[in-house]
């Protein structure tokens, strides 16, 4: 077992990688109350299509079937895992990403038996033909859930306009038809190939003695067996530099229009320590001019183009990325075309080294707050593992940032044929 | 585990509540202004909060006040209305990272508390009135909002149910306001209900983090000062109600998922004697993915992604919510509704009772790890009275037998069902 320590923001790592692959990181936060316990697996939605373990042809299995096989998990043959958790005093939940799965848990007690009951019930899986054919009701409800909210359609519909073909563009769900042709075999390719233990990290943190807990995860992991495998084959789409469509929308009932305006990021040439400067970067000049205290935030708000709904992000990880701007807005045509332009002129204008030292200061407010979170933490912590990142590494990292690699950034960044708009139109009635 | 111990004193106009921790890496500051629920002035009150966030005499536009707090190490701001039974609270939160993890000689905090302090004391102002660009830009702002809670069905059905069930009560009246009020608000008209606020309003301010209790007081009284209020307040209650029938009520929108909301009358506060037991009822018939509506209406028939309850221990409520296709709406109705016989009939083991104090338990002990979290307990509690102390909270919630859940259950009365659906799902 290593330990890590982080003088400055006083915490602790320990990590071990088990024999059978396994890495796993603890974090002692004995002032808690809680343990947060999180396994996660670097298999997401978007991971459609590869080779399946002892086979040696590729394979494409139904959209939604990482997020299918994540509900499918809980249930065994003789019981529903969330009933073993309910009886230790824990509460468990699970969520499927584009990259990722995870299973996770938080309880105040019994913390040894849930992390137990996590590790095993990840580990033991069991599919039926009646349970898969069940599930399916219980997911189309999720996806017409999804279906009703213009956020999550507006967010989707920006993303499908900006890529042609990678996966990315489906939704995590998959469909009310796609999950139709998922069948217990498909669970099980997907389950052998992608829920191996070196393809999987687990971190627990809070009211913890790391050494404890360390050794019981090790007499967990070694009594059970599990094949050797090469390193996976995935798949993906030869995917354009230029969007899909660069001005799509669709129409809901919704009170008030939206308009998002998305740029497709190139993430091919990075590796994980330069997305997430990239992420970092990107997110301090979005700051500095779309937040509330920016030149066209204010713009925007004065001109009644936004509202409070306003909102930008940007999303970098294996194989995609994306920036997202927009929101609900009277005059969805000009907010758009507004802030096309306003990407278009980030090339002509310099930060002041005043303004970047704040928007570094405020960076790292924003990591030291998210930090109270023990969710964010190991969350966090295990996705930047995934990229081959240390979180904690983060701060001096933002540190490290100057004006010069702001407006290095901002040179590369916006190209008329990495942007697309899309609308949700309010539905008229005739 | 360390229990965060609360200490009050009592300060010109406010009482202060000190929460020394080592849990964060920031030190959170809420202040808390209480009013009685009333009709009028409430849109007033929902409008405020986005008034005062915008400008004060020392930053006066909203990039400079913005800005200020970004120096400060992105210092978070944030605020909300909200419905405590008959009451209004309106809450403004602060949260500064903790100066001793920052290579920084600037006092932080200090700096934070008096932006704060102007946020709430000394607003822009002009003549007798606010700045008239920042009220007339944010009642188009609010405007929108009331008008997009369409757009989220949960919200919107939830808010549907209770103005159906709590028809002419103060707890009917909506949080965000209304569209006719907001039309006759002036610059000038706010600022008077600002000032009675100011002058009214109940305050409680609380500061958790790793702090030390003197050197918060003496910075506080420093930075923080309210001008003399002698109002102690009055907590109303509301009056119990017992529904002659229960009501059913169809409404249909263009959605692809009806929302079934249904909402009950438990006549149980925080404070009361059966309180603990309430909490238990509700781990065992929805609270929980253990509770009997996850289990049925979703495990057993698929007939759902979600449903569950939550209770409302101001009012005295119970609400249930589950999204369901419109087409299996009285099947899922009838499945609730026998949930809710079986709790009443005692339908439920022992061992059931046990694990479900063990989850409110975890519930509760992890809701008390986080600052927000705590604090609203602690205001919970002493809104009603309470003087209870965590540990006996627990000690409570432990002691409730399967008896005291039925007999909860028997005095729950079912007021509304509502349903929003779809245009066809109504033609049936």
């Amino acid at each position: 077992m290593e330990a890590l320590t982080y003088k400055q923001l006083n915490e602790t790592v320990y990590s071990e990688t088990m024999e059978n692959g396994l890495k796993v990181f603890l974090l002692a936060k004995p002032e808690m109350a809680k343990t947060f316990g999180i396994f996660t697996t670097n298999y997401g939605s978007i991971d459609q299509t590869f080779t399946p373990i002892g086979k040696d042809e590729q394979v494409t299995v139904p959209e939604g079937i990482a997020h299918f096989l994540e509900h499918k998990l809980f249930e065994k043959e003789d019981r529903d895992v969330f009933q073993d958790f309910t009886k230790q005093g824990a509460s468990a939940n699970a969520f499927t990403s584009f990259t990722k799965t995870a299973y996770l848990f938080s309880a105040t007690s019994q913390i040894e038996k849930n992390v137990e009951t996590l590790l095993d019930f990840v580990q033991d899986p069991y599919f039926s033909k009646e349970s898969v054919e069940k599930e399916k009701g219980i997911i189309a409800q999720e996806i017409r859930m999804y279906d009703d909210q213009p956020d999550w359609r507006s967010f989707f519909g920006t993303i499908q306009s900006l890529y042609h073909k990678h996966p990315v563009r489906v939704d995590i769900a998959g469909t009310v038809d796609s999950i139709e042709d998922i069948t217990k075999d498909d669970l099980y390719t997907c389950y052998e190939t992608f829920y191996h233990p070196s393809n999987m990290v687990l971190f627990v943190a809070g009211n913890i003695d790391p050494e404890k807990m360390m050794d019981q995860i090790r007499s967990n992991q070694n009594k059970k067996e599990f094949k050797e495998i090469p390193t996976i084959d995935r798949f993906y789409p030869e995917e354009p530099a230029e969007v899909a469509n660069p001005d799509g929308s669709i129409t809901m009932p919704v009170t008030t229009a939206k308009a998002m305006v998305g740029v497709k990021e190139d993430v091919s040439s990075l590796d994980g320590a330069e997305l997430v400067r990239a992420e970092l970067l990107s997110g301090m000049i979005l700051d500095y001019y779309f937040s509330k205290s920016g030149e066209f935030y204010e713009q925007l708000y004065k001109e009644d183009l936004i509202d409070s709904s306003f909102q930008y992000e940007t999303e970098l990880d294996r194989q995609f990325g994306f920036t997202i701007l927009g929101g609900d807005s009277r005059k969805p045509d000009e907010l758009a075309a507004r802030i096309k332009e306003m990407l278009h002129k980030l090339k002509e204008n310099r930060i002041s080294e005043e303004d970047f030292k704040r928007m570094k200061r405020k960076k790292i407010g924003q990591f030291m707050r998210a930090l109270n979170s023990m969710e964010f933490i190991a969350n966090q912590f295990t996705h930047y593992h995934m990229l081959g990142v240390d979180l904690f590494d983060v701060l001096p990292t933002i540190e490290s940032l100057t004006t010069s690699d702001a407006d290095q950034y901002v040179e590369n960044w916006i190209k008329e044929e990495s942007i697309s708009v899309f609308q949700v139109k309010p539905q008229t009635h005739a | 585990m360390k229990i965060t111990k609360e200490t009050v004193r009592g300060k010109q106009g406010y009482r202060l509540h000190i929460l020394p921790t080592t849990k964060y890496k920031t030190v959170s500051v809420i202040a808390k202004f209480k009013a009685p629920l009333k009709r009028e002035g409430i849109t007033e009150r929902a409008l405020l909060p986005h008034v005062l966030h915008k400008a004060t005499n020392n930053h006066p536009n909203v990039r400079l006040l913005q800005s200020a707090l970004e120096d400060l190490y992105g210092t978070g701001f944030s605020s909300d209305g909200s419905k405590k039974g008959e009451n209004h609270v309106l809450s403004f939160r602060m949260e500064v990272v903790n100066e001793s993890y920052l290579n920084e000689s600037e006092p932080i905090l200090e700096k934070a508390l008096n932006i704060f302090h102007d946020v709430l004391f000394n607003p822009k102002v002009e003549g007798n009135g606010f700045d008239e660009a920042i009220v007339k830009r944010e009642i188009q702002t609010l405007e929108q909002k009331i008008t997009s809670i369409k757009d989220d069905k949960m919200s919107y059905a939830n808010l549907r149910l209770i103005d159906h069930m709590c028809e002419g009560e103060p707890y009917s009246l909506h949080v965000h306001g209304y569209l006719d009020d907001l039309k006759k608000i002036t610059a000038k008209s706010l600022y008077q209900h600002y000032l009675e606020m100011i002058e009214n309003d109940v305050l409680d301010v609380y500061v958790i983090g790793g702090i030390d209790e003197s050197e918060i007081e003496t910075l506080m009284d420093r930075t923080f000062t309210r001008a003399k209020s002698d109002n102690q307040g009055e907590h109303l209650e509301s009056e119990p109600i017992h529904p002659a029938e229960s009501k059913e009520i169809v409404e249909q929108e263009e959605v692809k998922q009806g929302k079934l909301h249904i909402g009950y009358r438990t006549h149980i506060k925080f404070g009361d004697e059966d309180y603990y037991a309430l909490q238990i009822f509700n781990g065992l018939f929805g609270g929980f993915p253990s509770s009997k509506l996850f289990v049925n209406v979703r495990e057993k028939h698929s007939l759902a992604y979600y449903a569950a309850s939550r209770f409302e221990s101001h009012k005295g409520l119970l609400l249930v919510f589950s999204g369901v296709d419109p087409k299996d709406y009285d099947q899922a109705k009838s499945i609730i509704l026998e949930q809710m016989e079986a709790m009443k009939q005692g339908d439920f083991s022992d061992d059931q009772v046990t694990d479900a104090k063990e989850q409110v338990v975890n519930q509760l002990q992890e809701t008390m790890d986080n600052a927000n979290g705590l604090i609203e307990v602690l205001y919970h509690q002493m809104l009603s009275g309470s003087t209870i102390q965590s540990d006996e909270l627990m000690e409570n919630i432990r002691n409730v037998t399967k008896e005291d859940v039925v007999k909860v259950a028997e005095k729950i009365e079912l007021d509304t069902i509502y349903f929003l659906t779809s245009q066809e799902g109504g033609e049936a």
